[in-house]
């Protein structure tokens, strides 16, 4: 039976539609895969010695005791929001002739193969690795390994068990913001707890058998709480999410484009991946923090330029891309109605320029950095708005992947080819061309006004661009029609 | 035999099913129809254990089927694609489910000439994935996969949906043919009611949980449904 399991296992991961992607897309992500996994590593082994080089007097395997339990802590609090028992592997099964039991066993088993579970090994091996090296003693830098490793999956257990109870995660979130505050205040010295307790371990290996006993308790109670689970009502139940129905009613008053609009909202709403995007265009607002503050790029107005047009075009990036993908599914339906191409196309761009002033608005703080970083901000958000939006609505028409909207939304790329990198010359690369162009010979001013030009005649000229690209999209609809239809 | 006593579900306060006491004997060929929502699936459910019932519990050949797992080993079920293994070929679920009821490669090769006739040749040999079969080419897998291992009760939720007119026949022809020795149990649910009182000796009519009527198919049977239905 084990076996059984284990080739299902095999299959299942090497013909995920994972892998069915593009070549240059798979040696893209194979490369971003080894990037952090060595980014991992070179920490894993050289945390010991900056922790010597920052703290000469501490000693790093204290240091790192200290906020073990805070790690602790975060990691399940990680795992709460993004971890999830694959109990749906085993619906199939249920209806035939395995033990609940083994099922059980299975799914369990499975769970300690996580990728959460990896994440941190490649610090802690590592670590351990330099700790015997430098001298520590093999005996204890050993059993100190073991019992982290046996923590990473009483978490992975732990977290199965409070997995569906908000308080849990309440109570977890707590108890770090308090000892945090508490820790910061110096009222009570949760460092200092963790440290005793992680040195102890290092001191007495032997107390690596605790972990060990609340590993075999964990999984008892996911046992029993599993056994009397696996129902279809029940554990193995597609959760259906109650329908929310705002009332979009105020999109009214845009006209003809207000079907459209509407639709475009409860799209990037109700759906994982848009809502993603979504979200992760305010994180883009933050972008600005890691250039405008660093001494290095001061000097570099090009980088700072680049820097500007993410602050403002998270939305506009991201969602641009793929259109009109993101409707792949329904795209056929929507050309067999009565449209007006024009309104259709004209309510995305719509929609990307109100979200651009709306990230443009929270970007506004930027002044603190001083007047030219702001006025570049500003810049960026014209040249978004008036070149960006068409360039990316004329790219959407060479869309032809096909995207599920109710795969999960981090790191999918589902839909991307080629061209999505391709995409980036005209957007990003083409701003900061124009700048240096006008700077050079002109100064920093009449680069900034450059952009801004090109962003402002893209506004003036918006009617008869667009026209040629709802033109360019009639063309194109059997090409995109057949091709949204081929799955994966 | 399949005893059913005092079988209810409610979620929250709404009952799904009530059915007081239902007996299907060995070898009967039973269908179960009723309008959407009318508890037809909850009922197949609750007897392959799939969920608990309120009150109540099914026996399945004196096997009380939340007690014990043994009925699963001569118990052949297809509910809905969701339980098929969608990254496997057509063949090697069958070897997968094969396996599982003691059959060799060889007694799966030999099941499955059986079925070609079936298969319409669309299921084997196409190097496709389950998962990328049309809905009518999965059901096919799903219903011969639930016949592998020669079980004594025989459960297939809306067999007759999505499959095409010859294929619809070609099933009710085998259903008839398992059930003609009287050994093996036939369950099947449909909202077709042309097909279901070709194909079951009993019908019963499962109307908001409740069981409204329990018919042993005559010829009269399809015109009484239907004067049931058109109302």
């Amino acid at each position: 039976m084990f076996r059984q399991f284990l080739k299902l296992e095999w299959k299942q991961y090497f013909r995920s539609s994972y892998w069915q992607k593009g070549l240059a897309l798979k040696i893209i992500m194979g490369f971003f895969a080894l990037y952090m996994m060595a980014s991992f590593l070179v920490l894993g082994i050289g945390s010991f010695f900056i922790i010597k080089k920052l703290m000469p007097d501490a000693d790093p395997l204290q240091v790192v005791n200290s906020y073990l339990l805070f790690a602790i802590t975060a990691d399940l609090i990680f795992r709460y929001m993004m971890q999830k028992l694959p109990i749906m592997n085993i619906k199939p099964l249920l209806i035939l002739p395995i033990k609940k039991s083994k099922q059980i066993h299975y799914v369990l088993t499975k769970s300690v193969f996580s990728p959460f579970n990896f994440f941190s090994l490649f610090f802690y091996i590592p670590f351990a690795i330099v700790l015997m090296n430098q001298g520590y003693d093999i005996l204890g830098a050993f059993g100190w390994l073991i019992c982290m490793l046996l923590i990473i999956q009483c978490a992975n257990f732990l977290n199965f068990i409070i997995n569906k109870s908000n308080t849990a995660f309440w109570t977890l979130a707590t108890i770090l913001a308090a000892s945090s505050t508490l820790q910061y205040f110096e009222v009570f010295d949760s460092k200092a707890l963790s440290q005793s307790v992680f040195d102890t371990v290092y001191a007495n290996p032997i107390f690596a058998v605790i972990p060990t006993v609340l590993l075999i308790v964990f999984y008892m109670i996911n046992y029993k709480m599993l056994s009397n689970q696996l129902y279809l009502d029940d554990a193995v139940k597609v959760k259906v999410k109650t329908a929310n129905t705002a009332d979009l009613s105020w999109a009214n008053r845009f006209g003809e484009m207000a079907p459209f609009i509407k639709n475009e909202i409860r799209l990037i709403w109700r759906n994982k991946r848009t809502k993603t995007v979504f979200l992760m265009s305010f994180l883009f607002v933050l972008y600005g923090l890691i250039f405008f503050t660093q001494k290095t790029y001061q000097d570099m107005p090009g980088i700072l330029i680049f820097a500007s047009l993410f602050v403002t075009g998270g939305f506009v990036l991201n969602y641009g891309q793929f259109i009109p993908a993101w409707e792949s599914a329904y795209y056929k339906m929507l050309m067999s109605q009565n449209i007006s191409y024009r309104k259709y196309l004209e309510s995305k761009w719509f929609l990307m320029s109100i979200m651009t002033t709306a990230l443009f608005v929270l970007a506004t703080p930027y002044i603190y950095f001083g007047l030219d970083i702001y006025l570049m901000i500003v810049v960026g958000a014209i040249f978004n708005v008036g070149f960006n939006t068409l360039v990316l609505l004329y790219a959407g028409s060479f869309n032809r992947k096909q995207i599920d909207l109710n795969a999960s939304g981090f790191g999918n790329t589902q839909g991307a080819s080629a061209k999505q990198f391709i995409i980036i010359l005209p957007v990003m690369g083409f701003p900061v061309a124009v700048f240096y162009a006008f700077s050079l010979p002109l100064g920093f001013n009449a680069g900034l006004i450059a952009i801004a030009a090109i962003g402002v005649l893209g506004l003036v000229t918006k009617n008869y661009f667009m026209n040629i690209i709802a033109k360019k999209y009639i063309k194109d609809k059997y090409a995109a029609i057949h091709a949204f239809n081929q799955k994966g | 035999m399949i005893q059913s006593n005092n079988i209810t579900k409610k979620y929250g306060t709404t009952e799904v099913l009530h059915i007081e006491e239902l007996t299907i004997p060995k070898g009967q060929s039973f269908g179960l129809v009723g309008n959407n929502g009318a508890g037809k699936t909850t009922f197949f459910n609750i007897l392959l254990d799939l969920i608990r019932p309120t009150t109540g519990q099914i026996s399945n050949h004196d096997v009380v089927v939340n007690q014990s797992e043994s009925w699963k080993s001569f118990t052949g079920s297809f509910i809905d694609e969701t339980f098929l293994i969608g990254y496997l070929t057509p063949e090697e679920y069958f070897e997968f489910i094969g396996d599982l009821r003691g059959m060799n490669k060889a007694d799966v090769k030999s099941f499955l000439t059986k079925f070609e006739e079936f298969f319409n040749g669309e299921i084997l040999g196409k190097k496709k994935y389950l998962r990328d079969l049309s809905k009518g080419n999965q059901k096919k897998a799903g219903i011969a996969a639930a016949l592998m291992g020669n079980p004594q009760v025989v459960i297939l939720d809306e067999p007759f949906a999505n499959l095409d007119p010859t294929t619809q026949i070609r099933l009710k022809k085998t259903l008839k043919e398992l059930t003609e020795n009287k050994e093996v149990t036939v369950l099947v649910s449909s909202h077709d009611l042309s097909h279901v009182t070709e194909v079951c000796e009993r019908i019963v009519v499962l109307d908001k949980g409740h069981v409204v009527k329990d018919i042993e198919t005559s010829e009269e049977t399809l015109k009484e449904l239907e004067s049931y239905f058109s109302v």
